[in-house]
């Protein structure tokens, strides 16, 4: 069974409508890959998901439960976390609260979160180092490390991330698809929004392509890679390739 | 030398009402970016709360100390949820119109909070009961000290530490922090922004009723006009300080309360609020994050 579903799902800014009615689905323990270039509608997606924008119609279910009219942060309840565009982190909070804030909902077992954040710190060495500085001095890596292990202090079934890539180095690239692949492996679904279709096609088992608000293509990520139109549109292939 | 401590001492005593009023003004500011104000106004029914709690407990041949404990508890009580009541009917539902038709709103709430007063209570002066509070005190540099502005003081002292406290240190004082940084990431936390901005202001109101029963205790003399004055130096030792800053707005109202304490007794009281906002437009003239403020303030 589907994990999350999202069938005709309709988002406004004002009068513009920045999804036309999209529908696709995440299930268990999957890496889905969200491709499309900028304003297709790929984090007007993700933010229509986590309850921080409001569909218009349509609708969301995650783990079988509607959630397209719940408040944002019962949906982080749920289980599905959302690392949003732009890492977000609180930079005028060190690494360590910042984490804390990850289990803020786990607050009334403060144990069980520094258990959590432990483990974090296991995971992700750097934000060890650095818990006490403050998030805003730490290098974007570092914060886009921060920001992902925020999410996982809840152990979400689903973690949605946003372009983790973004104005990275390459090495720091390859570091986060690591982490992403580590972070499947023990057990949590991914729907991944990237800019870099290459990578995220390698990693993912499917992928949906937006286009102006719509879902053009669904593939196998495989499938999707080999494809034609993909190449030239996303992976910088043969320009000729009319779309 | 002892006339200055004299005004210093004061000056500390009516700085740090004015600090609890200012805490709310910058918390409130710091998490929805709204000057809210109708806070120097919830000061007022604070005092009248306060009142209203000694003049029941008196009725009741309660001790003193009991009356005082009752009014102050009381009327930090009531106030609290008075903000929050007004938060959530008047400011809630326009948090994402323009920041002018909230600040309307909060100018027209501090209209109705006035006028009501003065409906229920009149448009005099009411008065605490002569004599309630001891006269005591000891001499300090030529100076004379009521133990009554001691206990004041360490009272007022006593709020903030704690106040700084729940915000340093509690889930929920972080997620204050969080939220008014990045209202989006923190609902991504799981934080409940709605509840959060509901606890500041129930925390800012109380603040701003134990500073309105001290200061009606301090001066005798209540008035439903009292939290318009008060609510405008506030505002400038929350400014002072850096608006959005805990620690600014204690040593922001301080500061004013020393510098009013010594401007009414070097020059004169009439010229005392003239110096308290050629500072304020001073500060926002060249310093306007004020001392303790380094983020530049993006919006209004």
């Amino acid at each position: 069974m589907a994990l999350l579903e999202v069938q005709d799902l309709h988002t406004f800014y004002g009068s513009i409508e920045a999804l036309k009615g999209i529908s696709f689905q995440v299930d268990e323990g999957e890496i889905v890959a969200l491709l499309g270039s900028n304003g297709a509608g790929k984090t007007t997606t993700l933010r229509s998901i986590s309850g921080l924008e409001r569909a218009r119609s349509g609708s969301v279910r995650f783990a079988g439960q509607e959630i397209q009219r719940t408040a944002a942060h019962r949906i982080v309840q749920l289980g599905l976390g959302h690392v949003p565009e732009g890492r977000r982190i609180f930079v005028n909070l060190t690494v360590e609260e910042n984490l804390m804030l990850g289990g803020y909902l786990l607050r009334r077992t403060p144990h069980e979160v520094q258990l959590r954040r432990d483990e974090v710190f296991e995971r992700l060495p750097r934000l060890l180092e650095r818990r006490h500085q403050l998030a805003g001095t730490l290098s974007g890596g570092e914060q886009q490390m921060l920001a992902i292990g925020r999410a996982l202090i809840t152990r979400p079934r689903l973690l949605a991330l946003d372009e983790p890539s973004m104005g990275l180095a390459p090495i720091l690239v390859q570091a986060i698809f690591h982490t992403i692949a580590e972070i499947r492996k023990s057990g949590t679904a991914i729907l991944l929004v990237e800019q870099n279709a290459r990578q995220a096609l390698r990693l993912a088992d499917r992928g949906y392509v937006l286009e102006t608000g719509s879902i053009v293509l669904q593939d196998d990520a495989k499938a999707l890679a080999e494809n034609r139109r993909v190449q030239a549109a996303y992976l910088g292939g043969e320009p000729e390739v009319a779309l | 030398m002892s006339v200055f401590v004299q005004y210093l001492v004061n000056g500390l005593t009516i700085g740090s009402f004015y600090a609890l009023v200012a805490l709310g003004y910058t918390m409130i500011y710091g998490i929805i970016r709204l000057i809210n104000f109708a806070h120097g106004d919830l000061f007022m029914v604070g005092a009248f709360a306060g009142w209203l709690v000694v003049a029941a407990a008196a009725g009741m041949h309660l001790p003193v100390a009991m009356q005082l404990l009752l009014a102050l508890l009381i009327a930090m009580l009531a106030v609290g949820l008075l903000a929050m009541g007004i938060e959530r009917v008047a400011y809630q539902p326009l948090l994402k119109s323009s920041r002018l038709s909230i600040l309307i709103t909060a100018l027209g709430v501090s209209l109705a909070l006035e006028n009501g007063a003065m409906i229920a209570f009149g448009a005099g002066f009411d008065t605490f009961p002569a004599n309630i509070l001891p006269l005591t005190g000891f001499h300090l540099f030529g100076a004379q000290v009521g133990y009554v502005q001691v206990a004041m003081f360490a009272l007022a002292l006593l709020l903030m530490v704690g106040l700084y406290l729940f915000v340093q240190f509690t889930p929920v004082g972080t997620a204050m922090r969080a939220l008014s940084f990045d209202q989006d990431a923190a609902r991504l936390m799981g934080i409940n922004v709605e509840g959060v901005v509901l606890i500041t202001f129930l925390l800012g109101g109380s603040l701003a009723a134990a500073s309105g029963v001290m200061m009606g205790l301090y001066y005798t003399q209540i008035n439903f006009m009292m939290g318009f004055l008060m609510g405008l130096r506030a505002f400038t030792a929350a400014v002072l300080g850096g608006i959005g800053n805990i620690p600014g707005a204690m040593v922001g109202g301080l500061l004013i309360g020393v510098l009013q304490s010594l401007s009414a007794g070097y020059i004169s009281s009439q010229w005392q609020d003239v110096i308290v906002f050629a500072v304020l437009i001073l500060v926002l003239v060249f310093k306007p994050t004020g001392i303790f403020g380094e983020r530049v303030v993006e919006r209004m």
